[in-house]
């Protein structure tokens, strides 16, 4: 190489990430639980992977999937079925006199094998779907995501899956907590789980996509033709991406259980994929960084920031009109829409922090001389 | 047939047809290519030549006959189901009693033929650089996970010094962490030679090569052919359209119109033929 | 035997024409813009907002009905021109996702209209009647459904092949851009394309929510995405082939519904197993096996990509 890119762009970036940890480490000692910047926090960081992990299948190997939604179901079930306490599934259970399964793994097991469950569904589809043309194939991982929407809330299952009854009683964020003995907190840590295990799970795919392999993806992308041409074998890389997605979309929706503390077949509808897909789009397709800038941005203005916007205000005597419940997400998909039409590359295009970095720097310096 | 008998045959075509719908594109097409010649296949335009191109790597699968690469069979097959009426092709049914063959054409490469484009076929979110690095990705010996933890991270630098020396010998070193399709044309094509070598053939098929460029590069681009062939131990076969190019650096010439072989020899020999002339030459592209 | 499986015979071809006129809609449109559009069946749900309030209102139903296909085509329209439009020139992705967009803003706009609650659907008199078709007792709007369908397909298919507009429609899914070196206009063709699937859906709308009267924003998902695997099974592209594709989707489908009694009533199980849950999924199974087997649809036509 003529010139050695500059490793302080790299640095910068790994130093802000540092700092946002022992931020957000610090607040949640300090504010109270109840402050909505903790939901935006967690929810944030949950989308932030599910985001990344859309991204890494739709943006950097260019296959146009739909599915997600059915592979987050997968996970946040296979966590939820195996972490109910032994003690609680009698309740859980009881219509289903206790339910089948009567052990308990370890959180992070338990996380592990959500991504392994929701993997081995992505292999299976992916068989016969990977081949298929862009639009077709959107289709078709969407179809399969509804049916296994159907398959766990069906109650020939229940034994296993709770059938349409909700799943609850697994351990959640809150309970990472550090308890004194009377039972009241002393360290909040809350939040911070959620961080670290988006936190190392982005990073799997960072390190996935800087990787030959990575390479071999956006090849993929770029000219299916020419990837075969140079030796790369399609079938195969392929369904790497999309097992590979998938697991994490499962360790992804295994947060969103933790998050809501329960869960029930019935919620992971296409919408979700569609809300996952629009922060994709907004953050730049083929971009990480992008897409979890962008999760914060989405979950911070649709659960907080808008929220005035629902709720009637007076100027004096006079009723603000439109502002009721409801209004927050309208202005909010026209934001979605200006965004789409008129800012298609998104927030960071296909770019990540340290390049955008880099260039600040390169600007300074020729300024300077 | 005067064939130069220069060695172990590499490539071998027998008896090939490719045949899509009613249109038949190659009719019984058999050549052979050996170790280091510098095999030139011409004709006019749509006479077949990237169909048989893409016969020989995989993206199509043979109507009929069979593609022999360094001795053994890479491509097996004759009329099957409704094909078998439709058939209007020749010797239909020579090979009917052997059982098809057919690789991705990713195995293909594998195997050591690699091949550049006739429309350039760049990947082009990647600088040039990536762009060859990519093409080395076939023999990396690492799977993903080993890749992704780093754990390879000899073979990494191999593949990584690998392709800037490729760079290097290409002349576009300056070029590297420019983006590939804002190179310009000529360079562009010289990069996808580079790329092609990255994937360490043993047969390099250039479809068109010199399309888009003047005499004088056409003169360097000859020389640089010549030069990777002997360099790397290569065979080449070509399709070109430029004459000069084709006559001065080919040591065999097949001349294919309308799907069928219709001439072969050397320069000399092709130069002179009467069919040949008929058909097309004389016509000195750009 | 029959006395079981009649009724879900008939509910499902009611629906299932239903589907076909939304799922016309998909095909068209599919077939000149290469765009799976996701806000069809939103529009369809629209529709029948439209229809709720403007009942509400007071208006009579007899100047309602004209009223509400004339808005859906306008916003069919709108849609086409604010968010299809612009991106005409960009990646298929793009387009894609801007029609995921629209679904999503007019779901959330019917949602902060209504407020969250169900909204009633008017009971239109003449096609709300119930009427005794066999061992069945059916409202009107079953029996009208095939015919009504059957008559404006056969309407529309003159119009593709017999004038000019259609002429020009064929030739644009054909080839979209010689069309326009030939001098078509292009804006026209599309603009009708869309006119037409959405004055479809309007008039689909009318006839479902008569069957089921319950109205919500997420009404129209279901339905549309039924419609739209309806259209790849009978073959993008093929109007005919998204008519008999949506009435066997709405068939089969209700069959399922009714598994559980015809398989009691047959005697093959003892108790219910819940199969009706499989009623939607069963679709998607339809949708991936046409896929892998007939990517084509059952009449669509076989298009060989250029390497």
């Amino acid at each position: 190489m003529n010139q050695k890119k500059s490793k302080l762009p790299m640095i910068i970036t790994l130093a802000l990430v540092a700092a946002v940890y022992v931020a957000v480490f610090v607040a949640e000692q300090m504010l109270p639980s109840t402050s909505m910047v903790f939901t935006v926090l967690k929810k944030g960081a949950t989308y932030a992977l599910v985001a990344v992990s859309m991204n890494l299948l739709n943006g950097f190997t260019g296959i146009f999937s739909l599915g997600q939604a059915g592979f987050m179901l997968v996970g946040a079930y296979v966590y939820g079925i195996f972490t109910i306490p032994v003690a609680q599934r009698a309740s859980v259970y009881q219509y289903f006199d206790g339910g089948l399964v009567q052990f308990t793994v370890p959180v992070v097991v338990a996380l592990v094998m959500a991504g392994l469950a929701a993997a081995f569904f992505a292999y299976l589809i992916g068989l016969p779907v990977l081949r298929l043309k862009s639009d077709y194939l959107a289709i078709a991982t969407l179809g399969f995501a509804e049916i296994i929407r159907a398959i766990f809330q069906w109650n020939g299952l229940g034994p296993i899956t709770n059938g349409s009854n909700m799943l609850r009683a697994f351990p959640n964020f809150n309970d990472f907590n550090i308890r004194d003995a009377e039972g009241n907190v002393t360290v909040y840590l809350s939040t911070l789980i959620p961080f670290l295990i988006a936190g190392v799970c982005i990073l799997l795919i960072v390190l996935l996509i800087n990787s030959s392999y990575g390479r071999a993806l956006k090849a993929v992308r770029d000219d299916e033709v020419a990837a075969e041409a140079m030796g790369i074998n399609l079938a195969h890389h392929k369904q790497l991406a999309f097992c590979i997605s998938s697991f994490f979309a499962g360790v992804g929706g295994a947060m969103l259980a933790m998050y809501q503390t329960t869960v029930q077949a019935k919620s992971f509808t296409s919408a979700m994929t569609y809300e996952i897909l629009l922060i994709v789009v907004i953050g730049g397709i083929g971009s990480v960084s992008g897409s979890v800038i962008s999760s914060f941005l989405f979950v911070a203005c649709s659960e907080w920031w808008l929220r005035f916007l629902d709720e009637k205000q007076m100027i004096g005597d006079f009723e603000v009109p439109l502002l009721r419940t409801g209004f927050r997400m309208v202005v909010f998909s026209v934001i979605i829409m200006i965004v789409v039409l008129f800012f298609r590359r998104g927030i960071m295009g296909d770019k990540e922090l340290p390049d955008l970095l880099s260039r600040r720097l390169e600007k300074k310096g020729r300024a300077a001389k | 047939m005067s064939e130069k008998a220069n060695g172990n045959e590499v490539l071998k075509l027998e008896n090939i047809t490719m045949q899509f719908g009613g249109v038949v594109a190659i009719n019984n097409l058999s050549l052979q290519v050996n170790q280091g010649e510098i095999v030139a296949l011409i004709g006019p335009n749509g006479a077949g030549k990237t169909t048989a191109f893409n016969c020989i790597t995989g993206v199509y699968e043979p109507t009929n006959g069979i593609v022999y690469f360094h001795g053994k069979p890479i491509a097996v097959n004759h009329p099957q189901g409704k094909m078998k009426k439709a058939y209007g092709g020749e010797n239909g049914s020579l090979y009917a009693n052997r059982k098809p063959l057919v690789y991705t054409p990713d195995r293909i490469t594998h195997m050591g033929i690699a091949r550049t484009f006739q429309n350039i076929r760049l990947f082009k979110s990647q600088t040039a650089f990536e762009n060859v690095l990519i093409a080395t990705h076939l023999r990396c010996k690492s799977n993903f996970l080993t890749a992704s933890f780093r754990l390879n991270m000899h073979e990494e630098k191999a593949m990584r010094e690998k392709s800037m020396k490729l760079l290097e010998i290409v002349g576009l070193a300056e070029e590297a962490n420019e983006l590939a399709t804002s190179l310009p044309y000529g360079k562009q094509r010289r990069l996808e030679i580079a790329r092609a070598l990255a994937t360490d053939p043993t047969l390099l098929l250039l479809d068109e090569p010199a399309a888009g460029m003047n005499p004088q590069e056409t003169d360097e681009l000859g020389e640089f052919i010549v030069e990777i062939k002997n360099r790397f131990n290569l065979t080449v076969f070509m399709i070109e359209h430029h004459m000069n190019l084709v006559m001065d650096i080919s040591d065999r010439i097949y001349v294919l119109d309308f799907g069928k072989q219709i001439a072969e020899g050397t320069p000399e020999e092709i130069q002179k033929n009467p069919v040949v002339i008929a058909a097309y030459l004389g016509v000195d592209e750009e | 035997m029959w006395d079981t499986i009649f009724p879900y015979l008939l509910s499902g071809v009611s629906v299932g024409g239903q589907y076909a006129l939304i799922a016309i809609g998909y095909t068209m449109v599919y077939g000149i813009l290469r765009l799976i559009n996701f806000a069809h069946g939103d529009v369809f749900m629209v529709a029948g907002i439209i229809m709720v309030y403007l009942a509400a209102s007071g208006l009579p139903l007899w100047i309602c009905i004209p009223l509400v296909l004339l808005i859906t085509v306008a916003v069919g329209f709108t849609i086409e021109r604010v968010a299809y439009k612009p991106l005409r020139s960009a990646p298929r992705m793009s387009v894609m996702i801007s029609a995921i967009g629209v679904s999503y803003t007019l779901q959330n706009l019917v949602l902060y209209i209504t407020g969250g609650l169900n909204k009633q659907y008017p009971t239109i008199p003449l096609i709300s009647e119930t009427v005794a078709i066999g061992p069945a007792k059916t409202k009107m709007v079953t029996v009208i459904t095939p015919f009504l369908v059957i008559i404006l397909v056969v309407a529309l298919v003159l119009l593709i092949n017999k004038t000019k507009i259609g002429m020009a429609m064929r030739a644009v899914s054909k080839d979209f851009e010689t069309s326009q070196l030939m001098g078509i206009k292009i804006n026209n063709v599309i603009s009708a394309t869309f006119i037409i699937g959405s004055f479809l859906a309007g008039v689909g709308s009318i006839l479902f929510f008569t069957n089921y009267p319950t109205v919500i924003q997420t009404s129209g998902a279901m339905p549309g995405l039924k419609a739209f695997v309806a259209a790849v099974f009978g073959g993008i592209g093929s109007i005919p082939g998204a008519v008999i594709g949506a009435f066997i989707i709405g068939i089969m489908e209700n069959i399922i519904k009714g598994l559980d009694v015809i398989l009691f009533k047959l005697g093959l199980i003892q108790q219910p197993m819940g199969l009706a849950t499989f009623s939607d999924a069963f679709t998607f199974a339809l949708l991936i096996i046409i896929l892998i087997v007939k990517p084509t649809g059952l009449f669509g036509e076989k298009v060989t990509d250029k390497v």
